[in-house]
């Protein structure tokens, strides 16, 4: 079987005839200290507001946003690590709130930061995300080098510890990770960010691979424009936790009557791309 | 292989690979490991060497300092246990995997019981070789010590401590800052009333009440029993520890999954750092 084949347990989980991700009126909220209004005072901080699309199976869709506009949020809430204050969101016809375990064993992710046990090897911490999703030692040791061969992480160096490798390697094994467990839906929070143009370059080139090797449908979530152009069937706009659109690129710069993304972003918000510093939502979550 | 099948499978390979990783993170830190090690031997001395200083007839001094050592060497395999189980949440946090972890499909029950069974496999190993080097060490002599006994009791102990370590467990959860502290606390609190280093009666009744409660106090006095008398294991001490663990490890099960529930809604299940 082919390392990137979907395997007979996920498959069962993957219903027929629905969309891969079908996401109504979403909401979230966190909450944040208002010093101004006291100092056990609270305020309610929109992350996400009534979010609604759909992805169909094997579509890559990159959805574009600032820090704080809520594609970190929106990640989260489908990979079943927070909890939605309204609206839904199924994964293959199963809900993301209530059927996590069936949602979990279809769905894996790449986030910005690699996120390993650090004095751990390559080897090592691959082996241990795969054991969560029932991978035995015999399968894993055959795995584990094939998959890091594909993602253009040098074999030979499986065994030493991950503070040792730079950020770039640290990244195609967080890659290796989310493809070992043969997700059907990989979600991608700025997996590029902090790599150098040539990591960049072969990572998106795997992604490019992946799609047309890998029964996956991908939701690429960025601030890179030019990286959702090149990688994307549909773009959406994320701006301060509202979905502005969600269509073909060409479609997009059709309807502002621009040429590019960035020109669209202005058109959309009234605002630069690059010139909003806004707060990250992450930041927003932790000492929320 | 019939669904279910399938789905324990799964769940056993998930349990081993958390007991697999701690093996794997032992052997990075072993130095970090040998020098906690080191300052435990040196810790449990500083209470042991009290028998010298009371001046008792060579018998009493062997007695209570084998008392003494009993009880700092379950303090220490508790503490292990309290430690390995209450920062399921805060190490994964700090290493940067805490979202990966609690994204796949793995049963939270086996996630926590692959940490305790990884616990009480590490706390026997270093709680066996803090008791033999201090006694070594002291010339404190067991005679009549029924080891196999004293090694039962604690196995089942165990399980009562897994339970109280997955409640405080959530601690983490809740609250990153301060959550991993509690568990200290409420590891300190437990040991307090369970007379580790003197009899229950001693203490006021409100504390020989909630001494009741804590599974300490049975493994603590089983195993002074097997150690300094030869005694077998006593059902009075089985019984109480059996409970403990029925009441515990659900109870302990169904206030993790509620703190994850916590956490989840308010975006608290995240790295930090």
């Amino acid at each position: 079987m082919s390392s990137f084949a979907v395997p007979p347990s996920v498959g069962t989980s993957v219903r027929s005839g629905v969309p891969a991700v079908e996401v109504t009126d979403l909401r979230k909220e966190f909450r944040r200290r208002d010093k101004r209004a006291g100092r056990f005072a609270r305020r309610r901080m929109p992350a996400l507001q009534g979010v609604s699309f759909t992805m169909e199976r094997g579509e890559c869709v990159a959805i574009l946003g600032q820090n704080g506009s809520g594609k970190s949020t929106l990640v989260r809430l489908l990979s079943t690590l927070l909890i939605n204050d309204g609206g839904e969101a199924k994964i293959f016809g199963h809900d993301a709130f209530r059927e996590t375990r069936a949602v979990q064993r279809l769905v894996n992710r790449v986030s910005v930061e690699a996120s390993f046990f650090k004095k751990m090897s390559a080897a090592e911490n691959l082996s241990y995300a795969a054991r969560f999703y029932g991978m035995g030692p015999a399968e894993t040791r055959v795995k584990i080098p094939e998959i890091l061969e594909r993602v253009g992480f040098p074999v030979d160096r499986r065994g030493e510890s991950m503070e040792n490798l730079s950020r770039g390697m640290q990244q195609k094994v967080a890659l290796a990770r989310a493809l070992l467990t043969s997700p059907v839906l990989l979600l991608l929070d700025e997996p590029t960010t902090g790599l150098d143009p040539r990591s960049k370059l072969e990572v998106q080139d795997f992604i490019k691979a992946v799609r047309v090797e890998h029964d996956a449908t991908i939701l690429l979530c960025t601030h890179d424009m030019l990286e959702a152009e090149s990688l994307a069937d549909r773009v959406g706009l994320l701006d301060r936790g509202k979905l502005l659109f969600l269509e073909p690129v060409d479609d997009v710069k059709r309807r502002y009557g621009v040429e590019t993304l960035e020109e669209a972003f202005f058109a959309a918000t009234g605002r630069e791309y690059e010139a909003e510093a806004d707060e990250d939502d992450e930041i927003r979550e932790v000492f929320g | 292989m019939s669904a279910v099948g399938a789905t324990v499978r799964s769940e056993l390979i998930g349990l081993g690979g958390i007991v697999e990783r701690n093996i794997y993170l032992t052997k990075r830190y072993f130095l970090w490991d040998l020098a906690f090690m080191v300052w435990t031997i040196a810790n449990t001395l500083t209470i042991v060497f009290i028998a010298r200083a009371v001046k008792l007839p060579a018998a009493q001094e062997n007695r209570l300092a084998t008392s003494l050592l009993v009880g700092a060497v379950i303090w220490a395999f508790l503490g292990i246990i309290f430690e390995f189980v209450t920062e399921t949440v805060a190490w994964e946090r700090w290493e940067g995997t805490i979202e990966y972890t609690f994204m796949a499909p793995l049963s939270r029950s086996m996630h926590l019981f692959g940490m305790g069974a990884f616990a009480v496999l590490y706390g026997l190993i270093r709680a066996t070789i803090l008791f033999f080097v201090v006694a070594a060490f002291i010339g404190i002599h067991m005679p009549n010590a029924n080891f196999g006994a004293a090694l039962a009791l604690i196995g089942i102990a165990s399980f009562s401590f897994i339970g109280i370590g997955m409640m405080t467990s959530v601690l983490p959860l809740i609250s990153p800052e301060k959550g991993a502290q509690l568990g200290f606390v409420m590891q300190g609190m437990m040991l307090v009333v369970s007379g580790v280093y003197y009899p229950v009666s001693v203490m006021p009744h409100w504390m020989q009440a909630i001494a009741k409660i804590s599974p300490a106090t049975y493994a603590l006095r089983g195993d002074r029993a097997s150690i300094v008398k030869g005694a077998g294991i006593a059902w009075a001490d089985v019984w109480p520890l059996l409970i403990i663990a029925v009441v515990a490890i659900p109870l302990g099960l169904a206030t993790f999954k509620r703190g994850e529930r916590y956490a989840k809604k308010h975006g608290k299940l995240k790295r930090s750092g």
